[in-house]
């Protein structure tokens, strides 16, 4: 029987939620590492009970915590991360220099292959990785060091590294995404990095098609077309057929094509999830709906997922790490919002229905399909 | 015996009560203290004071005796209390934010 793990970080703690892969019972287990913020929790896909959580405070700085047993027990590990060599300025809000600081680890990225090697997308911008499972991290300091790097700017929410993506079928592709950077690829490795911003537009930019500076919210890709990139970015939501070298415009016919999370169908790969959000200034959903949109067309064509979702006066927000999917079949797909709720379908969004609904607001979901 | 009082969420990253006891050998001091108590608990190290440069972060707040010592020079001898154990080191997370 198989068996489902959701991994909620959240302002004040992480929590799992259990089920088996009926998906209509759940065990609520946490709050772990509870007062702490938890941005981020992700599961080894090469061995299950290997996950990592980036547990931060403003008081007491940053904490990588492992467990090697599914949640039951966690560890700290290492969490020392230093920029290589000279750290260097990027812009500041109003233009200036301003010294490279970390500040917290906003997403872990597990190997697809390997528990022990796991990548770090951090605030002030950068990747970072360990191999020897969160004992010792190294900047992969090539991204940092493009010839665009000082002239990267922080978003509203700060200039972080939140979306990492590994290619599973070409050795050496990775993805990242920086507000408010852009996209950016690399081939080798992590070792060399290059914008992959071509065909995004930022009205806000001095040259609103720029190589970089554009706020990029989210990257989701399937596993099985890997060169298939969907984005949620400030405004607009994109894809691109070429790993990036291009990007088109598919908000079609959303009601508001702001957003922060993205996500693909375990099985559809044209099958893409969204959450409109009214603006960039009120982040809550139009009309006070919470609405799920589904595209089984890889964008341009959506249709609205509202059964089970509150259908007025809800003003939550769904954040960008704060939704994900499970490999059953029907596909399971879960978000949590920052009214603390987590939200679960097991029919492909079909229907919905919460599995908690009085966490702490939700910073990220992932799920975990275990057999 | 030095006695070191922890905030709340030290202990919790720590798995200690909220007094532990360090030993020093040498000078009584803030940095001498430190460095007892992340020997013993290294994965205190860097919430209480920066890896690298080893200054204090910024919401963080040492008691010695009743009186602030935050602002001190990590190296200035405490005061006896603290080296003799009848008073603790106090390691304070200042009141802030939600």
């Amino acid at each position: 029987m198989s068996k489902v793990r959701v991994l909620v970080g959240t302002r004040k703690g992480a929590f799992l939620l259990e089920s088996d892969g009926k998906r209509q019972s759940w065990e609520v287990k946490g709050p772990y590492f509870g007062g702490w913020e938890v941005y981020h929790l992700k599961g080894s896909p090469a061995d299950p009970n290997r996950l990592y959580a980036s547990q931060s405070s403003g008081w007491f700085g940053q904490q990588i915590q492992r467990s090697d047993d599914g949640g039951k027990t966690w560890q700290p590990v290492d969490n020392r991360f230093v920029y290589e060599g000279e750290a260097g300025t990027h812009q500041w809000y109003d233009g200036t220099p301003h010294p490279w600081e970390f500040k917290r680890v906003w997403h872990l990225e597990p190997s697809l292959t390997d528990p022990d090697t796991v990548y770090a997308g951090v605030e002030d911008a950068a990747i970072f990785r360990a191999t020897d499972g969160g004992k010792s991290w190294q900047e992969l300091a090539g991204l940092r060091g493009h010839r665009s790097g000082a002239h990267w700017q922080p978003g509203a929410g700060g200039m972080c590294l939140h979306t990492i993506l590994l290619d599973p079928q070409q050795k050496g592709r990775m993805y990242v995404a920086i507000s408010a950077a852009g996209a950016f690829r690399s081939d080798d490795g992590g070792e060399t990095w290059r914008p992959i911003n071509k065909g995004l537009y930022s009205s806000f930019l001095p040259n609103p098609a720029a190589e970089v500076g554009h706020c990029v919210h989210r990257i989701a890709m399937h596993g099985s077309s890997p060169h298939i990139l969907f984005m949620q970015k400030h405004w607009d939501v994109m894809r691109s057929d070429d790993g990036g070298e291009f990007w088109q415009e598919v908000s079609g016919n959303l009601p508001s094509d702001f957003g922060f999370p993205i996500e693909v169908h375990a099985h559809e790969p044209e099958t893409v999830y969204v959450v409109p959000i009214k603006s960039d200034s009120e982040h809550y959903p139009p009309d006070g709906k919470l609405r799920v949109y589904r595209s089984r067309t890889g964008g341009m064509e959506w249709e609205p997922l509202t059964k089970g979702l509150p259908q007025s006066n809800c003003y939550v927000n769904v954040l960008r790490d704060a939704m994900s999917v499970d490999s059953l079949d029907p596909c399971g797909v879960y978000f949590g919002t920052t009214g603390g709720q987590v939200y679960a379908s097991a029919d492909s969004g079909d229907t919905w229905a919460p599995v908690v609904r009085d966490l702490p607001p939700v910073l990220s979901v992932e799920v975990q399909t275990l057999s | 015996m030095i006695r070191v009082w922890l905030p709340a969420s030290l202990r919790m990253l720590a798995h200690t009560d909220a007094e532990v006891a360090v030993e020093i050998q040498g000078p009584v001091t803030q940095r001498s203290i430190l460095d007892a108590l992340e020997a013993r608990y290294p994965m205190l190290r860097g919430a209480i004071r920066d890896h690298i440069t080893q200054k204090r972060r910024a919401f963080i707040r040492f008691f010695a005796c009743g009186q602030d010592v935050s602002h001190d020079d990590p190296d200035t001898p405490l005061p006896d209390e603290i080296g003799d154990g009848s008073a603790p080191f106090m390691i304070i997370g200042a009141i802030a934010g939600g």
